[in-house]
């Protein structure tokens, strides 16, 4: 069975939808992009996922032994108050919140998994210092340690890149390609059609219609091709 | 010195020293989630619930007034919390609403009820705490030690929860936190801080209480865990001050806490410019 089975999923805000007829699939091990323009409900779908906005129709079926509290994330915009004092550890760490229940405390273990996380990001050296005096850049990668030690199973990134140069969102792109070579299923919002059609290998499009399918399919599809000409034309032009 | 000394024998002094810093050290705790989630206007509007319900407690003329003003304001600070998050604007109204209306009612109430001949000093001993802190009772300062206690522990079992939905709410719901209960908890709790503390300073100089030491700590700390720890210090040794200096002086206790709170905010602004010039 998928990890997750949307149907016929309608999703907006107080009865009245964004986006309707929304159906696909993510299977363990996947990488699904979704794509589309401002404002056609990318973020609105993410959070109906994540149990944040709440569906107007339509089913959400979670498999394999998903459960609601393995699910990581990272926002599109965290409105982290201008002079809120965490410092860098504190948050990583909150990720664990999830699966400690009523455990007030958290363990060794998590530490350690932490500072492993912390790590693999490259923000070690940065862990006691404060959050918002970090570059956005660094900020995202927090973020983005703190939804990896939520999961391991699935994260759902809601445009990861934006705001960052293009040698840091490179570096992103890559770590995220590792996690998901190393196993975790990734869902990523973001406007970068070409890093969409290079990393995914699902994609969902939400356009005049809703497109999901594989990378392939993709390419080969009215809204994939039109990209694919695009990016031609620049490259010759 | 040796006239301090000497008071510091006296038993009712000794009560009110106990008191006022549990209630001081309670009441920092929470300040810094409640400045940071924008929380402040609860434990202000909640300050004057607690008010007309102390007000009703006294037309009733019940002899221990905390069975009725803690259910009470709990019950406020659970019905505030749900109307401050559900719309935004409208719950900011429901809030002013309600708090100066439990202050408006409160004060109508003492003012066609009163039985004492002294109703402007009660009313002013209600909002501002006057000398009350002084003529407490052991059984009351056995009530504050415990719900003190309480309150602290409470603070540490949950403080990594709390630190959770304060910093993001909306991640901490997304991966499966019980936000929603953590919230509760917090208004639970800043229920119990206000009651406790409108012995101290009284209904109106509550939030002061609760604001100033974690601005003052905001100054100078920037992790979560510093900033507490710095702000229940920090809160703690103004309460010390202030208490000492009135009885020195013969200033009203909360008054003179709050001010001795401001000072320290200075202080501490003042230090923490120095610090950041430095870099
Ligand atoms: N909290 C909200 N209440 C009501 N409507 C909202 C809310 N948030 C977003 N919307 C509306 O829902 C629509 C979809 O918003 P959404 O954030 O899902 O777009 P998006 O696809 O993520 O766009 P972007 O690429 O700009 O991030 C927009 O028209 C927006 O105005
Ligand atoms: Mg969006």
């Amino acid at each position: 069975m998928s990890l997750i089975t949307v149907k016929n999923l309608s999703v907006g805000y107080e009865g009245k939808a964004v986006e309707e007829d929304i159906s696909f699939e993510v299977g363990k091990g996947d990488y699904l992009c979704i794509v589309g323009e401002n404002g056609s409900g990318k973020s609105t779908l993410m959070k109906t996922l994540l149990n944040l906005v709440e569906s107007i129709s339509g089913e959400i079926l979670f498999g394999d032994g998903l459960k609601k509290n393995e699910i990581g994330y990272l926002p599109q915009q965290t409105q982290v108050q201008r002079d809120f004092p965490a410092s860098v550890t504190e948050i990583v760490m909150s990720g664990f919140q999830a699966r400690c229940g009523w455990r007030p405390f958290y363990t060794k273990e998590e530490k350690q998994e932490a500072l492993a996380h912390m790590e693999r990001l490259a923000i070690l050296p940065l862990k006691d210092r404060c959050y918002r005096e970090l570059s956005g850049g660094q900020q995202q990668r927090v973020l983005l340690a703190r939804a990896l030690c939520a999961t391991q199973k699935l994260i759902l990134l809601d445009e990861p890149v934006s705001g960052l140069d293009p040698k840091v969102t490179i570096e992103m792109y890559e770590l995220i390609r590792e996690l998901n070579k190393s196993g975790t299923t990734v869902i990523m919002i973001t406007h970068d059609i070409e890093a969409a059609l290079r990393y995914a290998s699902h994609i969902l499009h939400f356009g005049n219609r809703i497109f999901f399918g594989t990378r392939e399919e993709y390419m080969e599809s009215d809204e994939g091709s039109f990209f694919l000409q695009r990016m031609e034309v620049r490259k010759n032009g | 010195m040796d006239k301090l000394a000497e008071y510091l024998q006296i038993p009712f002094v000794q009560h009110a020293l106990i008191a006022g810093v549990l209630i001081a050290l309670c009441s920092s705790l929470l300040g810094v989630t409640l400045v940071l989630k924008r929380f402040s206007f609860i434990g202000d509007g909640l300050s004057h619930v607690a008010f007309g319900i102390m007000a009703i407690a006294a037309v009733l003329r019940l002899s221990n007034d905390m069975l009725l003003v803690m259910p009470l304001t709990i019950l406020c600070a659970v019905l505030l919390l749900r109307t401050g998050q559900n719309t935004k604007i409208k719950g900011d109204a429901a809030i002013a609403m309600i708090s100066v209306g439990a202050l408006a009612f409160g004060y109508l109430l003492m003012n066609i009820f009163s039985t004492s001949g002294n109703l402007s000093g009660d009313v002013c001993s209600t909002l501002f705490g006057s000398t009350s802190i002084l003529t407490i009772s052991k059984k009351e300062v056995l009530v504050c030690i415990i719900l003190s206690i309480v309150v602290v522990v409470s603070f540490i079992l949950f403080y990594n929860k709390i630190f959770a939905v304060t910093f993001d709410e909306g991640f901490a719901r997304a991966s499966g936190v019980k936000a929603g209960l953590y919230n509760l908890i917090i208004a639970v709790i800043t229920a119990v801080i206000i009651v406790l503390a409108m012995n101290l300073v009284g209904s109106l100089l509550i939030s002061a209480l609760i604001i100033f030491p974690a601005l003052s700590a905001m100054r100078l700390f920037k992790s979560f865990k510093s900033v507490t720890i710095c702000s229940a210090v920090l809160s703690l040794i103004c309460a010390l001050v202030g208490i000492l200096i009135s009885i020195l002086t013969g200033t009203p206790v909360g008054s003179t806490i709050v001010a001795t709170d401001a000072a320290g905010f200075l202080i501490c602004w003042i230090v923490g410019e120095g610090l950041g010039a430095k870099k």
